[in-house]
């Protein structure tokens, strides 16, 4: 069937076969490589998306049922010559060893900044608890979140979101 | 494959009966992983995420549509402290209380908030809605009462809700984690108190001996707390498996239900 999806803001449409993941389509039908395959559970949260709003892994969004949806993946937070206050966070933190965990936790870190800006420190490692990092540790992460926090309010002076 | 994407509950239930090989699809956090990992790949798939009625949550009504999202921030206690116990945020926003009641798992987060407060499961299909009590819809491991062409319109809780409610879970992590064990406690101010297990038995259970003793007082002695605590223990009748041995169940049983009825009695 045909599915057709706002992806990063462009109208994207992809013949999917049944039972095709939202991740594999991303991925394979439409050359978006930032959501990474990992698990397939819904374990490692290395297919972050956000989908109409959601956080969510994209491993377990049927494409066919995701017909419709708006979709950002870490290729849309930010136009192709700049970064997004999180991505550069993360590098001006060096909070990544070998990268493939880091668009997942991109993603859900920016979409905490959209939600829950002021989140705690212990509310943001409950938000990212289904983002795993296998090679080190999240000491760097949580630098860089913390860092991507005050950058927001600094930017976001009267508490709105970016959105 | 086919898919179908009804808006409303008719439309689900002739989804059903044109295709009574479909296999119900909402948040897809259990669907979905079968079908990764290439355990199951159905023909036909009734995809409920937009049906108006299934994502209604009016008062004493909740839909089996409902997020584990929605029930964290909703008004009930209980549910929202389990509901934030269930995976991360990611699996929160698709995840559904309909979902954890038709997958069955014996460890289903939900299952001991419904059980403890003696709730309703509402099932709809061609035929029109009939309600069964939790224990008769919940029949063992992944077994439930759903007859073919039904779908799960939701659960009924009753009219009167005890105030003291809480929730609390064993695993290995604080997140992401599936229960070792899982436990409601609910109590009035008479002292009238439920409490409700999972993971410890084939489903969901209600700890009757625990409950009898401990409602019989306003405020339990230590005494009191132990025996409820020994009870606990003793009615549960757990497995090993690869999360946890029988013993160590059985005991977290225990320690776990007299915590959370402890909190009940200091809120």
């Amino acid at each position: 069937m045909m599915v057709t999806l706002q992806v990063n803001g462009q109208t994207r449409t992809a013949e999917v076969a049944g039972w095709e993941s939202l991740l594999w389509v991303l991925r394979e039908r439409l050359g978006l490589l930032g959501a990474k395959d990992a698990c397939l559970q819904g374990e490692c949260g290395a297919c972050s998306v956000i989908l109409d709003g959601h956080l969510v892994c994209s491993c377990l969004m049927m494409a066919a049922d995701a017909d419709g949806s708006r979709v950002t993946t870490v290729e849309g937070l930010a136009e192709p010559t700049d970064l997004h206050p999180v991505q550069r966070s993360f590098v001006e933190e060096g909070a990544v060893q070998c990268g493939y965990c880091t668009p997942g936790l991109v993603v859900a870190t920016a979409h905490l900044l959209e939600e829950h800006p002021d989140a705690s420190p212990d509310q943001v490692r409950e938000w990212l608890a289904g983002n795993l990092c296998r090679c080190t540790g999240y000491g760097a992460v949580r630098r860089a979140v913390a860092a991507a926090q005050l950058a927001h309010v600094a930017d976001h002076p009267d508490g709105e979101g970016t959105s | 494959m086919r898919i179908t994407r009804p808006r409303d509950l008719s439309g689900a239930l002739d989804g059903l009966d044109t295709y009574p090989q479909a296999k119900v699809l909402a948040g897809g956090t259990d669907v979905m992983v079968g079908v990764n990992l290439d355990h199951h790949r159905p023909e036909v798939v009734v995809a409920l995420r937009r049906v108006e009625e299934l994502n209604t949550w009016e008062d004493r009504f909740i839909g089996a549509g409902v997020t584990y999202a929605r029930m964290e921030s909703g008004p009930l206690p209980a549910l929202a402290e389990l509901a934030r116990t269930v995976g991360s945020p990611q699996i929160r926003a698709v995840g559904t209380l309909g979902g954890n009641l038709g997958t069955a798992s014996p460890a289903g987060d939900t299952l001991p908030f419904l059980a403890a407060l003696d709730a309703e499961v509402v099932l709809a299909s061609p035929n029109g809605v009939r309600r069964l009590p939790w224990d008769e819809f919940l029949l063992g491991p992944k077994l439930t009462a759903l007859q073919p062409g039904e779908l799960i319109l939701g659960v009924r809780l009753p009219e009167h809700l005890p105030v003291q409610q809480a929730f609390a879970k064993v695993g290995i992590r604080q997140s992401m984690v599936i229960a070792t064990v899982n436990c409601c406690v609910v109590r009035d101010p008479d002292g009238a108190t439920r409490v409700a297990l999972g993971a410890v038995a084939p489903t969901v259970l209600r700890a009757h001996a625990a409950e009898q003793l401990v409602s019989a007082e306003r405020r339990p002695s230590e005494a009191t707390l132990d025996e409820f605590q020994r009870l606990v223990s003793q009615e549960v009748s757990p497995i090993s498996d690869h999360r946890a041995t029988e013993a160590y169940r059985r005991h977290a049983a225990g320690v776990l239900a007299r915590r959370t009825l402890e909190r009940c009695l200091t809120t």
